[in-house]
């Protein structure tokens, strides 16, 4: 079983807590990878906060194919922070040659562009980057967008953050908002992009559990946003049918859960909406999960959200203090990141519900 | 030595001979009284035998002539082997036997010159069934925990109807909800994923019509189970077109256009909308050979409903007035559509061919989104009256051609938009449960069944010759028939009752199989939880191989 963590905090926060999360739900994990995507940058990246940052993993050929086709496209390129590197031989890691995080001014072109169009040039462009450096596994192009940096590897977590001093505290590197896991894809081979969380133009996902209807949300999926490719694990779809829903079809966050773990009939035919919902369940009946997961969003707002299956078939936890909320799969998580909160407040939550973390950390629970 | 005509048809050129045990008969007369075909009738026969009246053997001849029941060998009065004259027989002193060398349906044809006609069943044995080749699997054990059958909550629903893409629903936010924004919008219903298939009141006697509609009744207000049955062309009783049942009821209208006058002259009357239209364009067995309901079965109370005289009533194997699918779009869904105000979904029967994914393909691309459904029909669908040339011998299987038609929505991103239903022999088996669920894997929103009804019902008949007089208006059990006396011999409620009781269990053993992959709703696409130790069968459907 997975084992996921997301941290919301009001002050800047350093991904060695994540770490700390994460390792003591140790039990839960096989030590294959871990990743964790940082938004709402503090530290050296504070002052680029609407600049598209690029995370990416690659050999020296592939950073030299990257950068030209980002010139090519009038990218030009404003600041570059690599992670200094540890190595040490009895390491369990298998790391690319180059971890970079580049900050990129926007094509002079694109200078009074609407927003869409800029966010649709970066999907672009990463897709383009993706697709030109899979040819010689050159790099991995985890994302593309502003205030957001990814990083993924195979390999022991602990040791993982040994390579790139994670565990060390450092006022540099920080953010806001901080997901991560520590794992593989159990269902397909190890591949860098198959760790959780997957994010998409602003959003993130990751779970803890399989997608049972991976099959029919991968077919329905193909074929709705150019951006909805790679589905190297069944939980790529849960960020999908998040940014389909909510940026796409620009539908409320609560239409999320309707979407995927819809109302039983009889329920639906009670509620005032029960009309609208029942055209979103005939209509996306292709998006539905059917367990065993739970899942843990971030929206571009920096919204944080829990929400389950609808059997309530996998755990989760979120706890609260002074001014940081933990959401994780294992109660432990909490317990090493925030001993002092009061413990009874915790929330667990159900299985027709979803759990709002707002801006100012103000928690809401919806219920389906 | 008698004359010996080789050329007339023998006792041995039939396809069931009557086995006859004079020692066991008392003459009540029971059998020939039942045989509806009457294939069997009282004789006499001139018997010689030696006896003896004394203690030491005196033997003498004595002739006797004994009463007995004799088979007709007759082109037209010819035991079909329905087993009525041994049900009857108070002494099993009577029964139909196979005849293994029969060569009863060339006799026919050479004396005839007319092809063979019979009702029902493709007899001619094309080996197991590709259902039959296809197991449930499932994705883990560990990781993917399976429902409790009996304690989770499942949503056994189906949708009939034409289903939106998402961004096409007029939706107007309010106060941070979704509601939808005034305006004529595609009529869907939820309905169960198992419906009576399309069998007509022509076709079908009154009573075995009736014991269906009540059977749907029931299930629908007693046991929680929306099922629909279609009325099947031939038009519907008026008193049923009146009441509030109608709503459960799907309403055919095939190419013979039988019954829509009384349909469309109620329709003012009517307290409910029907569940649903059905336009049939073809049927699954003998594809593009049409109907036929012969002349014999069309009742007084038949000719009524259909306004017709007493007189063969032919399906044509097409709508005659159309042209092309884009025709049959513009002009009957349109007039359908709006003849019910656009609140009923319509949908269309066709035969599974190598051309159902061209229709489905153009339907889905349709760009008024009106088409309700696409109900597709394999070689073992379909009953009535035939020619067995085309009864055996046309007709595509249902499961790939199903399967083509889901894949091809997926590849284009329209899956679900219009609702896929599939029958052919679904239930040939005897658990309909077990089909469905593989049909529903393979991309099926919903099933449809006819013959299973009749099985329940009592049909005697089977694929392998037996019975199968569905077209003579003599069944013997009174489900095909409109022989009042034959007709009462069916008891409308045990039929309803059989019915309900096999939904009830195709319900439960639904959920069975439902549990084991993890799924509480219906699931519609799944073929990952689907094996075939056959790599032909894998292969075609695209699902796992295992072996």
């Amino acid at each position: 079983m997975c084992r996921i963590g997301a941290i919301k905090s009001t002050d800047y926060v350093h991904p060695s807590k994540a770490l700390l999360l994460m390792r003591s739900q140790q039990k839960g994990h096989d030590n294959s990878g871990f990743a964790m995507v940082m938004q709402d940058l503090g530290g050296r990246f504070a002052d680029y906060k609407d600049l598209p940052i690029l995370s990416m993993a690659c050999t020296d050929k592939g950073m030299a194919t990257a950068e030209d086709i980002l010139h090519k496209e009038g990218f030009v390129r404003v600041m570059q922070w690599s992670p200094e590197i540890n190595f040490r031989d009895e390491l369990n890691i298998e790391p690319m040659p180059n971890y970079v995080f580049q900050v990129f001014q926007y094509p002079r072109s694109f200078k009074y562009a609407p927003q869409e169009e800029k966010e649709e040039l970066l999907v672009d462009m990463r897709l383009k980057l993706r697709n030109v450096l899979e040819e010689n596994d050159d790099g991995y192009v985890y994302s593309f967008w502003p205030d957001v940096i990814t990083l993924k590897e195979i390999g022991d977590p602990q040791d993982i953050g040994t390579y790139f001093g994670l565990w060390k505290e450092d006022r540099d590197f920080t953010a806001k908002v901080i997901t991560a896991q520590c794992r593989q894809n159990t269902n397909y081979d190890i591949v860098r992009y198959a760790a959780h969380p997957f994010f998409l133009q602003g959003y993130t996902a990751l779970a803890n559990g399989e997608n049972t209807f991976y099959e029919k949300n991968k077919n329905f999926q193909n074929g709705l946003y150019k951006g909805y490719i790679g589905f190297e694990s069944d939980s790529q779809c849960f960020l999908y049918t998040l940014h389909y829903i909510h940026k796409i079809l620009k539908w409320p966050l609560e239409y999320y859960k309707h979407a995927i773990t819809p109302l039983p009939f009889e329920e639906m035919a009670k509620r005032e909406d029960g009309e609208a919902l029942k055209f979103i369940r005939s209509s996306l009946s292709n998006l539905e999960i059917n367990g065993p997961n739970t899942i843990i969003g971030v929206l571009p707002d920096g919204t944080l959200f829990n929400t389950c299956d609808a059997k309530k078939l996998r755990p989760t936890v979120i706890g609260r203090h002074n001014g940081t909320v933990v959401m994780t799969s294992e109660v432990s998580g909490i317990n090493e990141v925030l001993p002092g909160r009061n413990w009874e407040e915790d929330i667990y939550t159900s299985e027709r519900e979803t759990v709002v973390i707002t801006n100012n950390l103000e928690v809401q629970r919806w219920q389906q | 030595m008698a004359t010996m005509r080789v050329n007339e048809i023998s006792r041995d050129d039939l396809d069931w001979q009557i086995n006859y045990s004079t020692e066991r008969c008392t003459m009540c007369g029971s059998c020939v009284a039942a045989c509806p075909f009457e294939a069997i009738e009282a004789g006499m026969e001139k018997r010689r035998k030696v006896v003896s009246d004394y203690l030491t053997p005196e033997p003498k001849v004595e002739f006797k002539a004994v009463p007995v029941i004799k088979q007709k060998v007759d082109v037209y009065k010819f035991c079909r082997g329905c087993g009525v004259c041994e049900r009857v027989c108070p002494n099993t002193a009577i029964k139909p036997v196979r005849n293994e060398d029969s060569r009863f349906t060339i006799k026919y044809r050479s004396i005839l010159a007319d092809p063979y006609k019979r009702g029902g069943r493709a007899n001619l044995s094309t080996g197991v069934r590709t259902l039959d080749k296809i197991r449930v699997g499932r994705i883990s054990q560990m990781t993917d925990p399976s429902l409790d059958a009996s304690r989770h909550t499942f949503d056994m629903l189906a949708p009939f109807g034409r289903i939106l893409p998402a961004d096409q629903i007029p939706f107007v936010l309010e106060n941070g909800k979704l509601k939808i924004d005034s305006g004529v919008l595609p009529p869907m219903n939820w309905i169960y994923p198992v419906i009576i298939g399309d069998m007509s009141i022509g076709a079908l006697s009154w009573r075995m019509w009736e014991a269906m509609a009540i059977a749907t009744a029931y299930l629908n207000e007693e046991c929680g189970l929306p099922v629909r049955m279609c009325s099947g062309e031939g038009g519907v009783p008026i008193r049923l077109l009146k009441s509030k049942f109608l709503k459960y009821t799907i309403l055919q209208i095939a190419s013979g256009h039988f019954g829509w006058n009384r349909i469309i002259n109620t329709m003012p009357y009517m307290q409910e909308l029907p569940g649903g239209v059905l336009i049939k364009i073809g049927q699954g067995a003998k594809p593009g050979d049409g109907g036929l309901l012969q002349a014999k079965k069309v009742a007084s109370h038949i000719q009524e409903i259909r306004g017709v005289p007493k007189t063969d009533l032919l399906s044509p194997p097409n709508h005659q007035g159309l042209y092309s699918i884009e025709e049959s779009v513009q002009k009957m869904f349109l007039t359908f559509n709006s003849a019910f105000k656009f609140k009923v979904p319509v949908a269309i029967k066709v035969a599974a061919s190598s051309t159902s994914v061209s229709v489905y393909n153009n339907l889905l691309r349709d760009p008024y989104n009106i088409v309700g459904g696409f109900f597709l029909d394999g070689i073992l669908g379909g009953t009535g009256a035939a020619n067995e040339v085309s009864l055996d011998h046309t007709g595509h299987p249902i499961v790939s051609k199903l399967r083509d038609c889901y894949l091809a929505a997926t590849h284009q991103g329209k899956q679900s938009q219009i609702p896929l239903w599939g029958a052919g022999g679904l239930g040939q088996t005897g658990n309909l449960a077990a089909d469905a669920f593989k049909m529903i894997a393979l991309g099926a929103n919903g099933v449809f069944t006819g013959k299973l009804m009749l099985q329940l019902a009592g049909c005697v008949g089977n694929d392998h010759g037996k019975c199968n007089a569905c077209n003579t208006g003599l069944c013997p059990v009174g489900i095909t028939t409109q022989n009042p006396t034959l007709v009462k011999r069916l008891d409308i409620d045990r039929v309803a009752e059989n019915i309900v009781n096999y939904f009830l269990s195709v319900d439960s053993e639904l959920k069975k199989l439902l549990a084991p992959i993890g799924n509480s709703s219906l699931p519609v696409g799944r073929s990952d939880c689907l094996i075939s130790e056959d790599k032909a069968v894998a292969d075609r459907l695209k699902i796992q191989y295992a072996c």
